[in-house]
């Protein structure tokens, strides 16, 4: 297969991943990993607690350099800096409290030369996208947990980015607002076109989101399993009535129970 | 009637009857006019002072060192703090010294910046960055390490450079803390000033209340108290409204 048709389905690409940090002790994280992200796939990664999932996130957009191993993105190779065209929302509520909603979301494009027009369009379509129209000039304070995440996946959203990485976003969240929130990310997935990558401890919401999801192993964190769940590209929540979700969720879960139980210390 | 208000009313209605009760007092004789006068006649006796345009040089002289020991205790203050926030080893150093440095009455060495600096305007600036600076220190530590790891993430994932990223990231969530040192600066500068004058200087509000004192001149001295003390509140004042409208929006309701 010729180069060009590589980068035409393969996003972005882990080769030979391994993250340790110097200690003492010396901790090897993750790896060593090899993955593809083919271009506007949605892929879910699972695993237990430590397995080095948000370590990964961080390889994987260019905040952390992998120890050894190379990350290409678009067929670039990330050198320790976030390249243009990845969009992160992480775990955390990242909302700046000092900015309205609206000027939260606006912040995604203050360093863009776009013309005013156009970065007010973007941020109004974002905003109500979320929901958040009528919350524009609500400050985060005044806003639920869920609804400062989703002025968060805005922000992220305004960019137009070709890679979303989401690290647990819905975390905080009570089960049935993230039923709710998986189908705005579903939408959001549909309408942009971007590959997004999701990681999650939640096998529910892999198994009802993503086109494949990746188990880890417990730390250092390995792919173990991968699953590819083969849902319409136009699905929803309801999919959870599927026989076929059932079952990949057990999978998912046999698959990690054992990691799990030996990150709890406790032989399978 | 909203609830900030009430208690603002509440607060103000406290205060005056506070001060109708001292006007009573002194007035009935109860307290004796030598030793307090009545507040009537130390706001009158403050419009004698101040209107006469006597004072012109003192109040010129008093309230550009107390800025001017601000605005130095600011500008060092934010650079230690952010210099001991960046180092750890620096930190490990400062944070006892910092723990313990207002049980230090910084005071004592007015006489030892004299011998060193002279009569004039620098033992008193330095006196009052002494008193202000580490309370700015202290707050722009506090303020840059309150700043969430997770908005750092976001600065470096929106690739900003160091000077936005101060600019748009650092300062604003660290504001509420700098503002408190910023508040607690005002207050220690003008003690600083004020009170170096008091001691030894023969210049400035300080001195002046400090010569009525001397020259049992209570109602001047009075008088002058009275002004230092709604400069300061008025200073305060504002500070105070400032960090209010900024904290309103980050607090629900």
């Amino acid at each position: 297969m010729s180069t060009a048709a590589v980068s035409e389905q393969s996003h972005v690409t882990l080769n030979e991943v391994v993250r340790r940090y110097d200690g003492p002790p010396v901790v090897h994280a993750l790896g060593p990993i090899n993955l593809v992200l083919r271009r506007s796939e949605f892929f879910s990664i699972v695993g237990p607690s430590g397995c080095g999932k948000s370590t990964l996130l961080d390889v994987l957009c260019g905040l952390v350099r992998p120890t050894s191993g190379d990350v290409q993105f678009e067929g670039r190779e990330l050198r320790g800096d976030v390249p243009d065209g990845v969009g992160v929302v992480f775990q955390e509520d990242s909302s700046m409290p000092w900015l309205s909603v609206r000027q939260n979301v606006a912040f995604g494009l203050r360093t863009s030369d776009l013309p005013e027009k156009e970065v007010t369009e973007r941020v109004d379509h974002a905003v109500s996208f979320m929901g958040l129209a009528q919350f524009a000039d609500h400050y985060p304070a005044q806003l639920s947990g869920g609804m400062r995440q989703r002025v968060c996946i805005a922000r992220t959203l305004v960019l137009r980015p070709r890679l979303v990485l989401l690290d647990e976003p819905f975390g905080a969240l009570d089960q049935q607002t993230r039923l709710l929130m998986g189908d705005e990310l579903l939408r959001l997935w549909r309408e942009t076109g971007a590959t997004v990558l999701l990681i999650t401890h939640a096998l529910d919401e892999a198994a009802m989101l993503s086109d494949r999801v990746g188990v880890m192993s417990a730390r250092p964190g390995r792919f173990i399993d991968m699953a590819e769940t083969g849902w319409p590209r136009d699905r929803d929540s309801r999919i959870v009535s599927d026989p076929k979700f059932g079952a990949l969720t057990a999978r998912l879960w046999s698959c990690l129970r054992e990691e799990s139980l030996k990150t709890m210390g406790r032989a399978a | 009637m909203t609830r900030p208000r009430a208690v603002l009313l509440v607060r103000i209605a406290v205060l005056a009857g506070l001060v109708i009760l001292l006007e009573i007092c002194c007035r009935s004789g109860i307290i004796d006019p030598l030793t307090v006068i009545p507040p009537s006649n130390m706001i009158a006796s403050m419009i004698d002072n101040v209107g006469s345009g006597d004072l012109n040089e003192s109040i010129v002289n008093t309230f550009s060192t107390i800025i001017l020991a601000f605005v130095l205790a600011i500008g060092f203050g934010t650079l230690a703090g952010a210099l001991i926030h960046r180092s750890s080893r620096l930190r490990d150093v400062a944070d006892p010294l910092l723990a313990s440095y207002y049980s230090v009455p910084t005071f004592i060495f007015y006489p030892l910046l004299v011998a060193l600096l002279g009569l004039g305007k620098a033992p008193l600036v330095v006196l009052g960055v002494l008193s202000a600076a580490p309370a700015v220190m202290i707050s722009t530590l506090s303020g840059l390490d309150g700043v969430p790891p997770v908005l750092m993430k976001l600065a470096r994932v929106q690739r900003l450079g160091p000077a936005r990223t101060l600019w748009w990231i650092v300062l604003p969530a660290a504001l509420p803390r700098l503002f408190t040192g910023l508040k607690l600066a005002l207050s220690y500068a003008l003690i600083g000033v004020i009170a170096g004058e008091f001691i030894l200087s023969g210049t400035g509000l300080g001195y002046a209340i400090s010569f009525a004192y001397q020259s049992f001149d209570n109602r001047a001295m009075y008088g002058l108290m009275l002004f230092v003390l709604l400069v300061a509140v008025i200073a305060n004042g504002i500070l105070y409204v400032w960090e209010g409208r900024l904290a309103r929006r980050r607090s629900t309701g």
